[in-house]
């Protein structure tokens, strides 16, 4: 079989969950494909899937369609020649350190003797001479990782999948290791063959990868390849790096569409329905008031990650429902306030509930759910609406639909919620006027 | 006192709603029993029990026995709890019989089989034989389903990153079985297992003094020595039986339990050190003797060494992909089918032997049921009123937990059925004695649950709230309304689940009692399931274990379900 040179080639890769009218997409058509010697970054938002993409690699997890090919051949149950550098680091918390190396190498048949030298030899690689019979309990989180690249090192792995490796940690560890996984890797000195990484940090993607893969959800798929042309080591400040960096958050932020197309459709019309990003108010509003203090209500997303301390995926999210309840705009990697957002960074608290009562009213899953409310005529279970949903969204996602549909709709006062009885119900006040309306 | 909330936490899922599983479970139950009552039919008039010796030299055989009882029904129950646990956990299908059957069999009252279990392997074993399988199996029931239980949740809540990694890592079946469930589960298992030695010993004291009308099952052991004793009025052979249980339980909790506990310490899974790690000084001696260290070194390590390399090396962790599933092949619905044709049969039958009951006889039933249920309250009402204050001053105040605490302990640790001779001996000569002695026993049986439980919820309470409690200068009773029983709810009701469970347990031993010669009853359903095993009476046997089993899961699923729903959405300090 040929191999044209690739290591992995993924083709028209898709994965479904749930089945007949309650079918979700969680990948779709998916076509990637690694040669021997690269770094790929896979990114984007949460809920996008890349984590499936990254199981499915592994061969931990079966796709619905399409085919995984390793080397040429298509790929049949777990990749033996891959290991996975997990986000939560997944040791075990009973062995020492040692042990949870050794055991890797003990799955593989590796006698006694030899398991225990090489391992040793792997923690002194990483930098952890002196902690081999510490449990992970007793590490910080950094140490902890570089356990959990020694083990995945252990396997002598072709093709290295990362999984968020350093979302979990500290600032200052997690650039820490950044650092030292790239002098590995560029040095040479691992028989790795080729590095996926999945990451939702998009400096971290242009900070260490050769090429960035960018997706999108709803449904989860690939928008955009790119390659970074930069030397290692980077350095992030110059204009090149930024250049980078921009050029990726005008992929991921997008463009603020026309009105119609963003707010998108109510959940059983044609069309798909749009789904709430999940901020709070309190957040939202922190966002604005940044905004409203920034020279000319602008700002480059990027410069916002780091002023607010917030990361990108959180600031993405927090955009979008900038961009849904028409508070700013994006264009280019930048952030502006509309007229209204700046109206509300000023407003008072009762002023600023006003607003945001009229904003959502205009969303066709609010909508929806007055009317569904004003038809009923009473209190509605919650399991209700989260079930109607469900023809919508996946059902972890319906929940958290609902979640911010409640902590929205209360701040507007247009809902309300009862936790004992877990039923949603319209504000008296605007039964009221709902009422009047109809007669 | 951090050992508490995990002791007593149910593990049944009490939020899976009523499905066909469990209607199909319950009818299992009633073909089970129904085919043990079948065999009883056959079942010996007269049964003579053993001569037990009152002489204190034979105690520590005694002790040998019961022990050895009690062992053999624990290895049976972790055999079964291995296989059938894994079996729930990892097969969709069966899960949906396999966990709603535990649930029923939970929550049945184990004793309630007693009779049905002796008298069926009295019918086709030999009546020695008989009655120590039958202990044996009653035992096993009583261990069984929470020690399953805990397994099962635990192999379903294994994070899924550790699970992956054992998949990316290649382990076999056998390395993750060792490496990853078995560690994962390991406190869980053994909390459980305390928590099954303890019931186990009110079963087994139950099952050595089982005597009914001709049929004497009683089994040499330390449950008869004490009833002979108190059947005899000897009270020094009293005081030296409660001594050597007492001993007995001690013994095990100090040499096996807390070292375990000790050791399984380094199985938690919490990243951060703990700051009170379980204790124990049998546990620190053997870590430092140096004959523990060879053993390790120089035979216990090269053995598990060998066993992993070649059970690895034999059995290769598979390659096919986990979610592959394959298709039932047509062999698994014929036995299905089979099965489930044998189970109409078995219900069918079941019905028409029930159908032989009078109606007389169902008034009976449904008056005993009630006498039983309002003893059960009474014994609760009790229980409640002296637990709530004792647990939380022992709970809120340091001094007061140092020196009650052991005392608690040892007390709870003696097993309510044991004493219940001495107690028929002591009351025999009041009016109502039995009736007082009947709730009494109740109460030893179940009070303790609900202490530790609220001494555990009090302990709980945030210094915090306390503190809030008396800057806004709440009175006492004021403080109790708004702080301490909301916060104690959860536990009352978890406590008062596994309590009630005990005392329609005890009803079985306690409402007749054959005493020096004399029987002794009164009405309640227990009494009428002894006392058809005595008459052999097998139609109303039937009925009578049936009514009882389904009063209790009754009362489970419509009263202690909702309180337990309420108090885990609105009252956990979570």
């Amino acid at each position: 079989m040929a191999t044209n040179g690739y290591l992995l080639e993924l083709q028209h890769i898709s994965q479904y969950y749930g089945s007949g009218s309650r079918q979700f997409i969680a990948v779709e058509d998916v076509n990637l494909a690694l040669r021997e010697g690269e770094f790929v970054a896979l990114l984007g938002p949460s809920g996008c899937g890349k984590s499936t993409l990254l199981r499915i690699i592994a061969g931990l997890q079966r796709p619905s369609g399409g085919v995984v090919l390793y080397r040429g051949a298509p790929l049949q149950g777990v990749n033996p020649h891959a290991a996975i550098v997990f986000q939560t680091f997944a040791l075990f918390p009973w062995l020492t350190v040692l042990d949870n190396v050794a055991v890797a190498l003990k799955a593989r048949g590796v006698p006694e003797p030899i398991r225990t030298t090489r391992a040793v030899d792997l923690l002194d690689r990483v930098g952890l001479d002196g902690f081999e019979t510490a449990y992970p309990r007793e590490l910080s989180g950094g140490m902890r990782q570089k356990v959990g690249f020694a083990r995945a090192m252990a396997v002598e792995p072709e093709l290295l999948c990362m999984d968020e490796p350093f979302s979990a940690l500290d600032v200052l560890s997690a650039e820490a290791l950044r650092g030292e996984l790239l002098e590995l890797w560029t040095s040479g000195s691992i028989p790795t063959r080729a590095i996926l990484m999945v990451t939702h940090n998009i400096e971290e993607a242009v900070f260490m990868a050769d090429r960035i893969v960018v997706m999108e959800k709803d449904p989860g798929r690939v928008v955009a390849e790119l390659a970074v042309p930069l030397p290692q080591p980077r350095q992030r400040k110059t204009p090149d790096f930024l250049k980078v960096v921009d050029e990726v958050y005008g992929i991921l932020a997008g463009q603020t569409q026309p009105e119609h197309v963003e707010l998108g459709s109510a959940p059983g019309e044609p069309g798909r329905t749009r789904a709430l990003p999940h901020v709070t108010v309190n957040q939202l509003a922190g966002l604005l008031e940044h905004l409203a203090e920034a020279p000319g209500n602008r700002a480059d997303l990027y410069r916002l990650t780091e002023d607010l301390k917030v990361d990108s995926d959180r600031l993405l999210m927090l955009t979008e429902a900038c961009e849904l309840l028409g508070f700013a705009t994006v264009d280019k990697g930048d952030i502006m306030l509309t007229p209204l957002g700046e109206t509300f960074a000023e407003a008072s608290i009762l002023a600023r509930k006003e607003i945001f009562r009229a904003r959502i009213r205009r969303l066709p899953l609010f909508r929806w759910l007055f009317a569904l409310l004003r038809a009923s005529g009473q209190k509605l279970q919650s399991e209700v609406v989260k079930t109607a949903l469900e023809l919508e969204f996946p059902p972890e996602e319906a929940e958290r639909q609902l979640d911010t549909i409640i902590n929205w709709g209360r701040y507007s006062e247009l809902l309300a919620y009862d936790d004992s009885d877990e039923r949603i119900y319209l504000e008296p006040a605007d039964a009221a006027a709902a009422t009047e309306k109809v007669a | 006192m951090a050992r508490f909330p995990r002791l007593l936490k149910t593990e049944q899922p009490l939020h899976r709603p009523l499905t066909w599983g469990d209607a199909l479970a319950l009818l299992l139950v009633v073909v089970l029993i129904y085919v043990g009552v079948r065999l009883a039919f056959g079942a010996p008039v007269v049964v003579e029990g053993p001569t037990i010796s009152l002489r204190p030299t034979a105690l520590p055989w005694y002790a040998v026995l019961s022990v050895g009882r009690m062992l053999a029904a624990y290895a049976l129950s972790m055999l079964f709890c291995l296989v059938y646990g894994r079996w729930a956990a990892y097969d969709r299908r069966a899960e949906s019989v396999l966990i709603p059957l535990l649930d029923v069999l939970q929550s049945v009252p184990i004793l309630s089989f007693l009779p049905v279990v002796l008298l069926s392997l009295s019918a086709i074993l030999p009546e020695k034989v008989a009655a120590e399988l039958a202990s044996i199996v009653l035992i096993f029931t009583s261990q069984a389903w929470n020690l399953t239980f805990a397994w099962y949740q635990s192999l379903k809540t294994i994070p899924q990153e550790l699970r992956e990694a054992g998949t990316i890592f290649r382990f076999n079946g056998w390395l993750r079985f060792k490496a990853l469930e078995l560690p994962f589960a390991a406190i869980s298992l053994i909390w459980n297992s305390m928590m099954s030695w303890a019931g186990g010993w009110f079963f087994l004291m139950a099952a050595e003094i089982f005597t009914v009308g001709q049929r004497d099952f009683r089994l040499p052991g330390l449950g008869a020595y004490l009833q002979e004793a108190a059947n005899q009025g000897d009270v020094g052979a009293i005081l030296w039986g409660v001594a050597a249980l007492v001993l007995v339980v001690v013994a095990l909790d100090q040499l096996v339990w807390r070292p375990l506990l000790a050791w399984s310490d380094r199985f938690k899974l919490e990243m951060v050190e703990g700051e009170e790690p379980p204790a124990s000084w049998f546990h620190d001696a053997v870590r430092q003797s140096r004959l523990a260290d060879w053993f390790a070194r120089a035979v216990w390590h090269p053995i598990s060494e060998r066993l992993d390399g070649y059970l690895v090396r034999r059995f290769p962790a598979r390659g096919a992909s986990p979610q592959g599933q394959r298709r039932a092949p047509w062999g698994s619905f014929v036995v299905l089918g089979i099965a489930a044709a044998a189970l109409l049969y078995g219900a069918y039958r079941a019905a028409l032997l029930l159908l032989a009951v009078p109606p007389v006889q169902w008034l009976h039933i449904l008056e005993g049921v009630g006498a039983t249920l309002l003893r059960v309250g009474v014994a609760l009402t009790v229980a409640l009123a002296w637990t709530i204050p004792v647990g939380v001053a022992i709970g809120t105040n340091r001094r007061i937990a140092a020196w009650l605490q052991p005392i608690v302990q040892i007390a709870a640790s003696v097993p309510a059925t044991a004493l219940f001779p001495v107690l028929v001996l002591a009351l025999i000569g009041a009016s109502g004695g039995l009736e007082v002695a009947a709730v009494l026993l109740m109460l030893m049986g179940t009070q303790w649950y609900l202490l530790f439980n609220i001494i555990a919820g009090a302990s709980a309470i945030p210094q915090d709230l306390r503190y809030t409690t008396t800057l806004l200068g709440l009175g006492r009773w004021e403080r109790w309304r708004t702080l301490i029983l909301p916060a104690l709810f959860p536990y009352i009701i978890t406590g008062a689940i596994t309590a009630s469970g005990g005392a329609w347990n005890a009803s079985i031993v306690a409402e007749h009692v054959e005493f020096a010669g004399r029987t002794l009853k009164t009405i309640g359903i227990g009494a009428l399931i002894a006392e058809s095993t005595g008459t052999g009476n097998y139609p109303l046997l039937l009925a009578a274990t049936l009514s009882m089993v389904f009063a209790v899961v009754l009362i489970n699923r419509l009263v202690w379900r909702r309180f337990y729903r309420l108090a885990e959405e609105r009252y956990r300090m979570e």
